[in-house]
């Protein structure tokens, strides 16, 4: 897994369903592992695959026309349960961005906390995307942190999306939470010193 | 200018705020479990770093542990692996585990209320989008990622930006039959499963305020299902006498301070909350979901939506779920033919629900082609089950009683419902194959499910009161 987001320019993999729960990104039967690699292969594993483990040929991933680092999907993306496993099944399968137009909360931070950049549109845009991708499956997409924009390269059609500083600072230079939280350590140890309880 | 109870709570455990920054918050109680936390102990042992408080974490193996012979090996080879794995780490680290055959183990979100681990005025979080469930209690709760069980286990901290507040209040009565499942499966149903992203949720009103502590309990749990980061309720009387004397509650002095305390927990009256929903219990019906999210509920005599009552851009998904669910638009569900019950979960397995089941099956017959898992949701629960003799009016009406864990709520265990059945269940999720690969699900109170446990159908749990 690469620690560094900064700029991408690639096609995109549409999957225009809402509402795409974490349960859909990876069955919990496939939650068994105990590291984070090799999820990938079980991503959308239901959607994917029939019950013969066959590919089911009107998947977007199974597409040949259909590739790239930037996957497409409609609103409130990754609802569900908690499990960091839907972000490293994306980060796996080699996706490096999600464009919605509405996360839910627990996959938004997830995703961010593997370098993955979850970029929110509004549904004008979401829907410009999909059209783009439908008059040409290799259609590219550019997706610029620094200047926090989403740009459709054939039409030029561009929208800024929104992100915070300090996670943008961290998808830039590699930084994790963990970093930042063992370097308040006095602080934490002040913060408790000043509880009676412990609530 | 007042403060809501979310930010009293959320503002007195800040370690560091910083401009730009994501607040550092300190949690008081950390649960863990088998299959979020193995990548996190691994975590720490790449940056060579110990458990920062191992004594503000517990653990127990919930997930995917079987629901029949405890007492022996588990028999699948990765699921074993995981709930070993949780041994072997809380070994290490110093994290005391309620583990299978301890009488403390059961479902996490079971767990840590009746031990009076779940106290008010705490933060918790859970590698588990249900932890919302100790909201209960007038704790902030809600669930997180591995990346951030990390964080909690290394630091006792979590990086989190504060969410938004809304309030949702329900007033009136409930009507006969009317549980607190129907409650918020009636307030998902209207504001969608996307309605409260971005927000934590009060829920208030007298409506709220009457419920028991493992009705209010199933409330907060589902806040999640309709996108909350989580959902409270102030401690009143009601919370206290729950809390009081048990095994980890404070005690002495200490329970006079603590109550003290507890006692400022409420939104001031000129709070401002960023959202205000209200609602009518009189307005609520038993409910029952159709689709393959949440949201997607209506009451149990109601008609799904025809084609044209969804708004155009909604229609693929709406057409997607009701094929997956192999149902038709306008349809009604009273009457339908369901293949499995299922009465479980951290939404409805805890002694109360048990109990009314009991009630309203006490001496009759499952229908012949029903199969009905009763899952407890804990040791304590199973015990008190059995002392109550509910385990034999459940023998006699042909349900199972099983062993405690989440079962057949995510089916990471055997307790599969088979591809193309449709299952009752009192969980919280119907999204597809949830209860195993292209399993249906209804999900409704454990009153409509025991119902149609009798009747083998989708049933009015009204027509028999």
């Amino acid at each position: 897994m690469s620690k560094i987001f900064q700029h991408l320019v690639s096609a995109a993999v549409p999957v225009p369903i809402e509402n795409i729960d974490t349960d859909q990104i990876i069955p919990a039967r496939f939650l068994k592992a105990t590291t984070r690699e090799g999820f990938g292969e079980n991503l959308f594993r239901d959607w994917r695959f029939d019950a013969n483990n066959q590919p089911k040929a009107d998947f977007a991933l199974n597409n040949p026309l259909y590739s790239g680092k930037i996957l497409v999907a409609g609103k409130n993306f990754g609802c569900g349960s908690s499990r960091e496993h839907a972000a490293w099944a994306i980060a796996d399968y080699g996706f490096k961005v999600v464009v919605s137009s509405f996360f839910a909360d627990i996959f938004k931070n997830n995703a961010l906390n593997n370098f993955i950049l979850p970029v929110q549109v509004s549904e004008t845009f979401l829907d410009q995307v999909f059209k783009a991708i439908e008059a040409d499956p290799k259609a590219e997409i550019e997706v610029d942190l620094e200047n926090q924009f989403i740009r459709i390269v054939a039409t030029g059609e561009q929208e800024n999306f929104d992100i915070n500083a300090y996670k943008k600072t961290c998808l830039r230079n590699g930084y994790d939470d963990i970093d930042y939280l063992l370097s308040l350590r006095q602080d934490i140890e002040k913060y408790e010193g000043t509880r009676a309880f412990n609530f | 200018m007042g403060k809501t109870l979310f930010d009293k709570i959320w503002d007195s455990h800040i370690v560091m705020s910083k401009p730009e920054h994501p607040d550092a918050v300190y949690i008081n109680t950390h649960f863990i479990h088998e299959v979020t936390s193995p990548q996190a102990f691994d975590g720490l042992r790449k940056r060579g770093i110990p458990v920062f408080r191992p004594q503000k974490t517990r653990a127990t193996a919930d997930h995917n542990v079987p629901t029949l012979d405890q007492h022996l090996p588990i028999k699948e080879a990765r699921s074993r692996h995981q709930v070993e794995m949780l041994t072997k780490n809380t070994a290490e680290f110093g994290v005391e585990l309620y583990g299978l055959g301890h009488p403390y183990q059961g479902i996490v979100h079971v767990i840590g209320p009746e031990l009076g681990i779940t106290l008010p005025g705490m933060t918790i979080v859970c590698g588990d989008s249900h932890t919302s469930t100790h909201g209960a209690f007038g704790a902030v709760a809600f669930g997180i990622g591995t990346s951030e069980v990390e964080q909690v286990l290394a630091t006792q901290c979590i990086l989190q930006y504060k969410p938004k507040r809304m309030k949702i209040e329900v007033n009136g009565t409930l009507k006969k039959g009317v549980l607190s499942k129907d409650i918020i499966l009636y307030i998902i149903s209207k504001i969608s499963a996307s309605g409260a992203t971005g927000y934590f949720v009060e829920y208030a009103g007298d409506a709220i305020r009457n419920l028991s502590m493992e009705a209010r309990m199933t409330i907060c749990n589902m806040s999640i299902e309709m996108g909350a980061r989580g959902g409270l309720i102030a401690p009143d009387e009601t919370t206290f006498s729950y809390i009081k004397g048990r095994q980890f509650a404070p005690q002495g002095a200490d329970w006079d301070k603590a109550l003290a305390y507890w006692k400022t927990l409420f939104s001031d009256n000129d709070a401002r909350f960023d959202k205000v929903l209200t609602f009518d219990a009189a307005d609520i019906e038993p409910q029952i979901t159709y689709g393959t999210n949440p949201g997607m509920g209506m009451g149990v005599t109601q008609h799904i939506p025809a084609l044209d009552q969804v708004e155009e851009k909604e229609r693929p998904s709406f057409k997607k779920s009701l094929e997956y669910m192999d149902l038709e638009p306008g349809s009604a569900l009273l009457g339908k033919k369901i293949d499995y019950v299922f009465i479980g979960s951290c939404t409805n397995s805890r002694i109360e629900d048990l109990r009314l089941v009991a009630d309203y099956v006490k001496g009759k017959r499952k229908a012949d082609d029903v199969v009905v898992w009763i899952v407890p949701g804990s040791k304590q629960v199973e015990a008190q089950a059995i002392e109550e003799g509910i385990d034999k009016v459940f023998a006699e009406a042909g349900f199972q009683l099983r062993e405690p864990g989440c079962s057949a709520c995510l089916a990471m265990n055997e307790d599969k419902v088979p591809a193309g059945m449709y299952c009752i269940s009192t969980s919280n999720r119907n999204f597809e194959g949830r209860q195993g690969p292209n399993a249906r699900t209804f999900l409704a109170s454990p009153l409509t499910a025991a119902a149609a446990a009798l009747t083998g159908r989708v049933t009015d749990v009204r027509d028999n009161f």
